[in-house]
């Protein structure tokens, strides 16, 4: 089998599962009584006043069938409903607004969490019970049972409550920014802050905006690359084991081609199948992360909403997460039959 | 036979086990990483153990209270909301509203212990039968319940749980109940999994093959041969899920969407001193001291499951 079949195939598999996750919503959209449902279609807050007119209107008060449908309906169109919060704005636009803050913590934070994840795995195995081994496996651990809350509210009270060096949200001062925007000398190409500042040539703007994302970077990779680490060291001290190790260091080859040639390489399969699960941790960790450092990103919007029980906005983000972890899950088994003939053809 | 004769056969046949025990321990107090893993878990259960000593769940008065999960406030001092440093009436200093930190912690450790318990009870059974099930029989069902655990398992755990919470909120249900039972009902699929990979791979051992010829009925192959050669492992290991169960639970406490205010919950001590933050470190007994509490008891168990997920794996157990 070809690897094209092999993503055909998986392709055709991944249906069933988008299928179910919107059925499971569903389900869990129905444990919710028809009156605070109704509140997903309220655009204007007088429709309060008459809510049976909103449950008739969406066929709320219908068999569960049609309701499925009818909603299923909504959502293709993107009508994902309105939210309680940010005066009734469709979910979608308030959605779109915070996506660049947490897209800008994730193209800093993911291959940070990789290199440093790869980096410190291989030289923990490579030191097999030596003190780097000793230092990272200690290390690792404390980053998987340290909560990142509990790291952020730390950072928190030494780096900007007590030292002063940066602030919570994005910017020192977004007044300003906005202020400019608005006058016309500045402009949002990405709403990335420190791309959009390095594109109109504000470097004060690019280097304030890197102090602001330093902190909230530094927990989500600390906290995610622990697992990597752990991953690639055991699956290095595997393949360090393996015969072949032996017999390309018995030819003569050098320790350092052995390992970083020979071994990691090998090593790396087990290490491209969990970067999937990385994703997953990350839309956890940001959902944290954002909500210590008041980061305005996705993460942070939906914890609020589901303190406020805004129902509209945890189900677009629940199934916005998971299509975004079906999807990735999906890209890391078609890299791992790229890279690993053996699951293709098996 | 006689008692003794009994007893005696009893401890032959129990030999090998205590041996394979023994063996365990030896290599659990070899490691100094697995023993501070012990060592840490000891002192979390001998606080659980100890609490109505160390923190009588009484109010100022001494009247016992009536949930002794909720921190007492003493009615004598005026209400204020800010935290007062540790004094010998309170350890640990306060927190908003004169809450004594130290009996949130103290009381907080019964409180993860039992959560984790109870998760953790809930979550493998489900697991056992389903995975049972699933891997014993296999077909239509079997294929119905892995395809559920994968729906399940598409969503990253927190937000699902999340959604659930407010969904079941939103149905009537109180926040800390609704947490406890998401987090069960997105916990199982995992577990479930592991067991039906298990299943499978004993199902073509040739002893289950030789006790189906010897006539045994499919629960007793189930309950007899599976369950202790498939299982039981699987079981000791997730038991040591404990601490990151009750690290979930504490993030969703953080966030508010787990036990309420005044609760004696590591995760809700921490959510109330985010106020206190932004001072710095003058009031760091409001967070760091629930936060070391948590940290420590997922530490603890952490280690101790990274060493006997080595020393229980035969592959690697007598290297």
């Amino acid at each position: 089998m070809g690897l094209q079949d092999y993503i055909i195939r998986r392709l055709i598999l991944m249906i069933p599962t988008i299928l179910g996750v919107v059925v499971l919503i569903f389900a869990v959209l129905q444990m919710i009584p028809p009156e605070s449902r109704a509140s997903l279609y309220i655009t204007d807050p007088k429709q309060f006043r008459n809510v049976g007119d909103v449950i008739k209107k969406y066929g709320l008060d219908q068999p569960v069938y049609v309701q499925f449908f009818a909603w299923l309906n909504q959502i293709l169109h993107g009508n994902f409903g309105s939210s309680q919060l940010g005066g009734h704005k469709p979910v979608l636009t308030s959605f779109i607004d915070r996506l660049p803050a947490t897209v800008e913590i994730v193209i800093y934070s993911a291959p940070l969490i990789v290199f440093f994840g790869i980096w410190l795995g291989t030289v923990s195995a490579v030191n097999r019970d030596k003190l780097p081994d000793h230092i990272t496996r200690v290390t690792s651990i404390l980053g998987t049972s340290l909560p990142s809350f509990f790291f952020g509210i730390i950072l928190i009270s030494i780096f900007v409550a007590q030292l002063k060096w940066t602030t919570l949200y994005r910017l020192s001062e977004q007044g300003k920014l906005l202020a400019d925007i608005s006058r016309g000398t500045f402009r949002l190409y990405t709403g990335l802050y420190t791309i959009d500042g390095l594109l109109n040539g504000n470097i004060p703007l690019f280097l304030d905006a890197l102090k602001h994302l330093a902190l909230p970077v530094l927990v989500l990779v600390f906290i995610q690359s622990a697992t990597m680490v752990r991953v690639t060291r055991s699956s290095m001290l595997e393949a360090l084991s393996r015969t072949y190790i032996v017999a390309a260091r018995a030819k003569g080859l050098s320790r350092k081609e052995v390992i970083y040639k020979h071994a990691r390489r090998n090593a790396l399969i087990p290490v491209v199948t969990i970067s999937g699960l990385l994703v997953g941790g990350m839309l956890t960790g940001l959902t944290i992360t954002e909500t210590v450092f008041n980061f305005g990103g996705i993460g942070q919007w939906a914890a609020q909403a589901a303190i406020q029980l805004d129902v509209s906005i945890v189900i677009f983000y629940a199934m916005f997460s998971a299509l975004i972890f079906v999807i990735s899950n999906l890209i890391v088994d078609i890299l791992y039959a790229y890279i690993d003939p053996r699951i293709r053809l098996g | 036979m006689s008692t003794k004769q009994r007893f005696s056969e009893f401890k032959k046949r129990m030999q090998p086990t205590i041996k394979e025990i023994k063996f365990t321990m030896k290599k659990i107090l070899e490691s100094p990483l697995s023993l501070a893993g012990v060592a840490l878990v000891s002192f979390f259960i001998a606080i659980s153990l100890l609490a109505p000593i160390l923190a009588p769940p009484r109010d100022w008065k001494g009247y016992p209270l009536r949930d002794p999960f909720e921190i007492p406030r003493d009615p004598d001092e005026p209400y204020t909301t800010m935290p007062a440093p540790p004094t010998s009436k309170y350890p640990f200093g306060t927190t908003t509203g004169n809450l004594s930190i130290y009996y949130g912690c103290i009381w907080g450790t019964i409180y993860a212990f039992r959560l984790g318990l109870i998760v953790i009870a809930a979550v493998l059974t489900i697991g056992i039968l389903l995975g049972l099930i699933a891997g014993f029989y296999g077909g239509i069902i079997g294929e119905l319940i892995m395809r559920f655990t994968d729906i399940i398992l598409a969503f990253p755990g927190l937000i699902l749980t999340m959604a659930l919470i407010v969904a079941l909120n939103r149905a009537g249900w109180s926040n800390i109940d609704a947490a406890m039972l998401s987090i069960i009902l997105v916990g199982w699929p995992g577990y479930t999994r592991l067991i039906r990979g298990e299943v499978l791979k004993v199902k073509t051992e040739d002893y289950i093959e030789a006790a189906r010829a010897s006539g045994a009925s499919d629960l007793r192959i189930m309950v007899k041969h599976t369950l202790p050669n498939a299982i039981y492992p699987i079981v000791i290991v997730a038991s040591l899920d404990i601490g990151s169960i009750v690290l979930f639970a504490a993030a969703l406490s953080f966030l508010g969407l787990g036990a309420p205010p005044n609760y004696a919950d590591w995760g809700q001590l921490i959510n109330q001193a985010g106020d206190w933050v932004s001072y710095g470190l003058q009031y760091w007994w409001t967070f760091l001291l629930p936060g070391l509490f948590i940290t420590l008891f997922c530490l603890g168990w952490n280690l101790l499951g990274d060493a006997l997920r080595d020393i229980l794996d035969p592959l690697y157990r007598r290297k």
